[in-house]
This record gives structure tokens, sequence and C-alpha cells, in this order.
């Protein structure tokens, strides 16, 4: 693409750093920095993906070579490790680095792509794919499109139509895939089509306890509660008996225990409902909110 | 003799020069930004004032980018390259509820262009239609 009317004329300068500051992707990144504790390798990753971008824009507007880069891209990790929310932030990134024209993202899973009789599958893909256009396209759990067991399965056609509008439309849609680890790891393998096109793997790590603890704090301040004290450190020993349970999925599980904290607030604030209630009351989480748990209750019982 | 004598017109933008598909892209951007639905017909009936043409696809009420609606006109022109093909931008506003745009974007190879009847009517009234040379012939074998 040459240099547009808008763009000074070509010459041998440019003002990186200047560029950067229009494009409001620090803001973004801090942004990012905020609001998602630890994940520190997939920050990284899309730090360097926003100055290979800039970094191309800069080429294209003195002239240079620049092939359209491949951002299709794998995000993989357990439940709850944040990947839909990085994705979110990702069509912020790529918008303001006008990557992508619209910036939205459409989150997707397997019933939405695939059809249920003969020639239903195309139109619907393609339908989602039109939604999409201008922005990202999240396929969650994109395994689910290719089931090798059943070979009329209608996913491998959506399979298909994906491959071809990801080679095809790379300037105006950016897919990305989002798994477990493992089994995207199988559905790469039998599809090769996709990891050819795919050109970042971003892996979601586990987060710590310290740093579920974080995010936990993080929401509540977010919902404009707080702990008390007694609830920081209840908070501190629930972290570890949750993560014994089964079915526990990082972030996720922390959202839920505040919920149900929350209700448990409520029941015990409406209990006492004779007494005037203060603002300090009404954003307190305290202990016995969260030891009510029946994390605390039964420890070595799993969950169901 | 007109400047555009076989050409059908109809629509906006249509004594133009045929648009460019950047051109189009830039119109259908326009329609969406003002949150119109935009559709995908096609027909070899040609009359400046035939309306209705074939839908080739269900209007797109939730697109966000010009691709999508232009993906559609690629494709159709895959299909229905030697007929007409128009992008109808419709405003659903309360009171308005009708086309806001319409414009040609892909035209048959060769337009016969139009023949002129007249008709002779009470006194010396002259009745005129027109009607285009390719609806002489059966549809499907128009173009």
């Amino acid at each position: 693409m040459s240099a547009k009317s808008d763009t000074p004329p070509a010459s041998d300068e440019f003002d990186l750093e200047a560029e950067f500051r229009r494009s409001n992707v620090q803001e973004v990144l801090d942004k990012l920095d905020r609001e998602l504790i630890g994940l520190q390798s997939v920050k990284q990753r899309i730090r360097e993906i926003a100055a290979l971008l800039l970094v191309d824009r800069a080429r294209r507007q003195l002239g240079l070579e620049t092939g359209a880069p491949t951002l299709h891209m794998s995000f993989t990790g357990n439940p709850g490790t944040g990947k839909t929310t990085v994705a979110m932030r990702m069509a912020d990134i790529l918008k303001n680095l006008g990557y992508v024209r619209q910036g939205h993202l459409v989150s997707v899973t397997r019933d939405d792509l695939v059809g249920q009789y003969i020639g239903h599958t195309a139109p619907k893909t393609r339908e989602v794919i039109k939604k999409a256009l201008g922005g990202v396209l999240f396929i969650d759990e994109a395994y689910y499109l290719y089931k090798p067991e059943n070979e009329r399965d209608y996913g491998q056609e959506a399979i298909e139509i994906l491959l071809q509008v990801m080679e095809n439309q790379r300037d105006d849609l950016v897919v990305i895939l989002a798994g477990y680890a493992d089994r995207m790891e199988t559905f790469f393998r039998s599809n090769p089509g996709f990891r050819s096109r795919i050109a970042h793997h971003l892996d979601f790590p586990d987060y710590s306890q310290g740093e579920l603890f974080q995010i936990a704090e993080l929401m509540v301040a977010h919902q404009q509660y707080k702990l008390s004290p007694g609830a920081i450190t209840a908070l501190k020993e629930y972290i570890p008996l949750r993560m014994k349970q089964e079915h526990f999925a990082n972030a996720r599980s922390m959202r839920n225990a505040i919920d149900r904290a929350k209700l448990r607030q409520a029941n015990r604030l409406f209990e006492k409902r004779a007494t005037k209630l203060t603002r300090t009351d009404l954003m307190t989480i305290e202990a016995e909110d969260i030891r009510q748990s029946r994390i605390f209750a039964e420890p070595d019982k799993k969950r169901g | 003799m007109h400047e555009n004598p076989r050409n059908m017109t109809q629509g906006q933008f249509s004594f133009l020069p045929p648009l460019t598909d950047d051109q189009i892209k830039k119109q259908i951007t326009y329609a969406i930004s003002k949150g119109w639905a935009v559709s995908v017909e096609y027909t070899d009936d040609p009359h400046p004032r035939n309306s209705y043409w074939e839908m080739w696809c269900q209007p797109m009420f939730d697109t966000k980018d010009a691709a999508a609606v232009f993906m559609e006109v690629q494709e159709c022109r895959k299909v229905y390259g030697n007929l007409y093909i128009k992008v109808n931008a419709f405003d659903n506003t309360r009171w308005r509820e009708s086309l806001a745009m319409s414009f040609i974007v892909n035209r048959p190879k060769v337009e016969p262009g139009f023949g002129l009847a007249r008709t002779e009517a009470e006194g010396r009234t002259i009745r005129y239609r027109i009607s285009s040379y390719a609806t002489d012939k059966p549809t499907g074998k128009r173009y």
C-alpha cells in the first residue's frame, strides 16, 4: 500500500515515538497491566505484536515493502486464565494500530458455526464470519470443530471455510482459536492447515495463589465492595483449599466465590434489617461471609 | 444521441462510470455508519423502474464492516457476473422505513440497450414505452 494523502509525504524519517503516542496503544497496554494480574509471558507477547505492527506501519509510510502480517492466534490454557479477556484487549490493540477497522470481538463456539444437516453449515459459518469481518473472531474450544470419530461430521466444512477466509481475507479478519493446551495440540496435528496459518501461539499459565488473591481483590474493588481484615485472612485460606477441588477454574472460580460471598453478605444484612445500615456495612464483606463456604465445612469432600 | 445510450440507469451513480471496488466499499461503509441494513440483489430484467430484483442473500442487519457486504457482492458476481447486481441500504427509522441508498455494482458485459415503442392513443396522443432488447429473450437466456 502506498502512503495515503493525509500522511506526510514519504521522507527518510519516521517518528516512531509520536506514532506510538498517537496510536494510544500505551493506554491499552497499561490497562492490560492494571487489570490483568500475572500473565507476564502473554503481556510480553502482546507488546511484541504491538511493536511489530507499529514498525510495520513505519515501514509502509517510508515506502518499504511490508507483507500483511498474519495475526491469527491461538490461546491455550486452562479455564479462567483470561483468554477471552485478553482477546477483547487484543481487538482494542489491533484497532488502535489500524490493523482491524472496527475492533469488535465476535465470540463463538462450535454450535454457532456448524449446522445440523447437510447444507446448513456453510451459510451458518459465513454468517458468523460476516459478523466478525473488520474485527476479531474468537472461537472458544475450537477443537470441537473437528470430530475425527464421525467422518461425516459437518465440522470439517466449517474448518475449510474458516481456513479459506483466514488466508484470503487476512486484512479483514483476525481469528483467535482458544482452548485447553493438550486438546488444541491434537486439533492442530490433525488440521495442519490451521497450524500453518496461525502465527502466534500464546500459552496462558495457571495463576499462583498470590495472583488469585490479587485477582479476587481487584474484582471486589471493581464491584465497590471491600474485604474486612478477617475476610482477607479467610480468603487467603480459601484459595488453596479451592485450588485442590475439582472443576477449579482459576479467575472464574474467584469470581464465583465472590459472588457467593456477596450473596451471604446480603443475607446477613437482611437478617439484621431492624438496625440501621451504614455505607460501610453495605460495602464490607466479613470473614463469616467467606467462611460459610462449603469448602471450609468439608474440605476433603469433592464438590460435584 | 444520449450520452449513455445502452446502459440501464437506476438508483445512484448510474450516470457515472462504473464504481471501482474501493468506491463500492466506501459507499457501503457509509451506509453501515448510518446504521442501515445493506442487501445485495440481482436481476436479468433491466428497466429503469424495475425494482423487483432477486435477493442474493438476506439483508445484513448486524454487519459491522463493509468487507462482509463486499464479500457477498463478490460471491454474487461469481454466480451472476453477467447480470445486473445492486447494493441497497434500508433505513428502518420510524417514518422513513424505506431505501436510503441503491446503486448498481455489476452490469452485463454487453447491454443491448432499449427500444422505444410508440402507441397511438385517443386523438393525437402518443404513448411511449421502452423495453430492453435483452428482455425479448426468455429469462435465463438474456445475457
